[in-house]
């Protein structure tokens, strides 16, 4: 019975606490309310001054795409009333808007990025801050469009105009008679024995361009190597399979192989049967050229070009038949694959480098001695720019930093 | 769809799981089955690609363009932009030329034209994004300190052994000077970051292609043969 009086006189005390409870928290969270508003809103909540003369038209000097907005900030954004510049968008003076960026607190320009050539655009900027936000009168219509020249990438220009230079100067050196200097390349100084040695063993040599288009470098430069291999076979009578996994690789690829021939004084020993096109699916390609490698045991195999995930199965297949492998590719994910099961591997540039090596034809060595100089300013750039940065980072003299600064801008690419 | 019908997916599942055995069966050697699964996955694959240039390049960039282009020539007003388009179809047609003997000396002529403007184009892209992009990254101090002026030693090291590596790496990419004394030993340097480079990543695709060897396994034992859930 005491026990039942004492529940109820707690029971009926319980509203009263809850009561007080209830309003203890609800005055502690008003007071940290209003502390976090007047903490940011120094002006007591209400909403910034607008940013007045807001300004849209193309990005000049660029590719288009793009329009530039400025304006000018909002009075109050020194005083930490704005936490930045909303950018809204609309095809239409009367909306709908739609956000497409937003500047942060002092910026006073913004660049959309994302617009089509030629179509018109509204814009509004609307001025953000702790205490409600404003907006500027609608601007526009503006249009973005491209420029004949880019401005923003005449540092590209100089620079490609700076190694075309050197090449073509080197290319007239060499057909002046001046002899260039090439340092050895060893996987290139195996072709000659991989290829007598398919002759001398009566197996055919197999070449693989690569899985990528006319459209990679790589395979350009795969193709350009068929074509001093091919000029190789036909002086020695070796049989030559080409399987490609692209229908122009295997024109480009009969092209090639035709006209090396033709200059081996060989014609009638090409035929189309030598390249085949095999399937576009990677691994539908491999599986072929596997099948062709256990089958026809080729006691040379190439691998010049772009390759993948493929690269791997196929070299270790052509290490099971126990062939002479030379593989030569950029990709920096499979040439580990390829320095593992292959005897030679041409290492990224080396690709590149190998058909001038090969041909040792004054415009290709011209070439390659041009590329020589730009790698030179590379270095020379990346020299003197951590030298200036880094003498900046010890000695705290600001000119030293700004120096290295003017420096790595020539690299920019806006 | 009739596709999704139970009875078709799981005649699918165990084409899926046959063809992979089959395939696996290489591991063997080469026996009739690899060479039916393989005849099958070529052709398959070719036939597929054939089929997917043509509704998904061929109609779409050229052919639904053109035909919109032609039709505004009668029924107006005319657009003129089309006209474009006849310059990568008069290519395509020089390309098929290769098919009649008398006339396969002309296919030569757009072969020449995607080379070159490869090469044109490929030039620009890897200026800008694997030597200014790269070249821009290296310029940085070697010596690092913090707001404090802590001398940063780990972080110091760490940019220090990236701007080593890049100049050895670029010594070894240098064909005009032969391999011999600082330079060779420079470039002997430049040898070993990039063997070393190449072991990482050596590791980590074998652990990638370990990751879709499960993956196999997964869909034999899971959605095959139920062993696993």
């Amino acid at each position: 019975m005491a026990r039942q009086q004492q529940s109820e006189k707690c029971a009926s005390h319980k509203p009263a606490r809850m009561g007080r409870a209830s309003g203890i928290l609800l005055f502690l969270m008003l007071a940290l309310s209003a502390s976090v508003v007047f903490a940011q809103a120094p002006n007591g909540g209400a909403a910034p001054r607008s940013a007045s003369d807001p300004q849209a038209a193309d990005t000049k000097g660029d590719e288009g795409g793009s329009i530039m907005l400025r304006w000018t900030l909002s009075p109050d954004d020194s005083a930490g009333q704005v936490t930045g510049y909303e950018i809204f968008r609309a095809a239409k003076p009367d909306g709908p808007f739609q956000s497409v960026g937003f500047a942060s607190r002092g910026s006073a320009r913004f660049a959309d990025g994302s617009t089509d050539d030629d179509s018109a655009y509204y814009y509004k900027i609307v001025t953000t801050g702790p205490g409600g936000s404003t907006e500027t009168a609608v601007i526009g219509p503006a249009r973005s469009t491209a420029e004949w020249f880019n401005s923003n990438r005449a540092n590209v220009l100089v620079i490609g105009l700076l190694i075309s230079g050197a090449v073509l100067y080197y290319i007239a050196s060499a057909r002046k008679g001046k002899k260039l200097f090439i340092r050895r390349i060893a996987g290139l100084e195996a072709v000659h024995d991989a290829i007598g040695r398919a002759t001398e063993m009566g197996r055919p040599i197999l070449y693989i361009p690569g899985i990528q288009d006319m459209d990679d470098v790589q395979t350009v430069a795969g193709v350009t190597i068929l074509g001093y291999v091919a000029r190789t076979i036909a002086e020695y009578d070796t049989k030559l399979e080409v399987p490609t996994s692209r229908s122009i690789v295997m024109s480009t690829a009969r092209e090639t192989i035709k006209a090396a021939f033709l200059s081996a004084g060989r014609p009638e020993k090409y035929s189309d049967d030598m390249v085949n096109y095999i399937t576009d699916e990677q691994f539908g390609y491999v599986a072929a050229v596997d099948g062709i490698m256990v089958r026809e045991k080729p006691a040379t195999c190439f691998y010049m070009g772009a390759f993948f995930a493929e690269a791997l199965i196929m070299a270790e297949t052509g290490n099971s038949i126990g062939a002479i492998q030379i593989a030569g590719t950029a990709m920096p994910a499979q040439l580990p694959f390829f320095v593992a099961a292959c005897d030679y591997t041409l290492i990224g540039e080396e690709l590149f480098a190998a058909s001038a090596y090969l041909s040792n034809e004054p415009r290709q060595l011209g070439s390659l001695k041009g590329q020589d100089v730009g790698k030179s300013i590379a270095m020379l750039a990346i020299a003197a720019g951590t030298a200036l940065f880094t003498l900046n980072q010890i000695l705290r003299v600001e000119w030293f930093a700004s120096a290295g600064q003017w420096l790595k801008n020539l690299f920019i690419v806006n | 769809m009739w596709m999704e019908h139970p009875g078709w997916v799981l005649f699918g599942t165990w084409v899926a799981a046959l063809f992979t055995l089959g395939i696996a069966t290489f591991l063997y050697k080469d026996n009739p089955v690899y060479k039916f699964c393989e005849a099958v996955f070529v052709g398959i694959s070719a036939g597929y690609w054939f089929v997917s240039y043509f509704w998904q390049t061929l109609l779409p960039k050229l052919g639904y363009p053109f035909y919109a282009g032609v039709k505004t020539m009668f029924v107006g007003p005319a657009e003129w932009g089309w006209l474009v388009l006849l310059i990568p179809g008069t290519l395509g047609v020089m390309m098929l030329l290769r098919l009649v003997p008398k006339a396969g000396w002309i296919a030569r002529w757009p072969l020449a034209f995607i080379v070159g403007y490869t090469a044109g184009l490929r030039l620009i892209t890897f200026l800008q994004s694997n030597a200014m992009t790269q070249l821009q990254n290296s310029v940085q101090p070697v010596v690092r300190y913090d707001a404090s002026g802590q001398f940063l030693g780990w972080e110091s090291f760490n940019i220090l052994l990236v701007t080593v590596g890049t100049f050895a790496g670029l010594f070894y990419f240098f064909f005009s000077q032969e391999h011999k004394g600082v330079f060779g030993r420079v470039a002997r340097v430049g040898t070993w970051f990039l063997m070393i480079t190449f072991g990482a990543a050596f590791g980590y695709t074998v652990m990638g292609r370990m990751s879709l060897l499960i993956g196999r396994l997964d869909f034999l034992l899971a959605d095959w043969l139920h062993l696993i859930r």
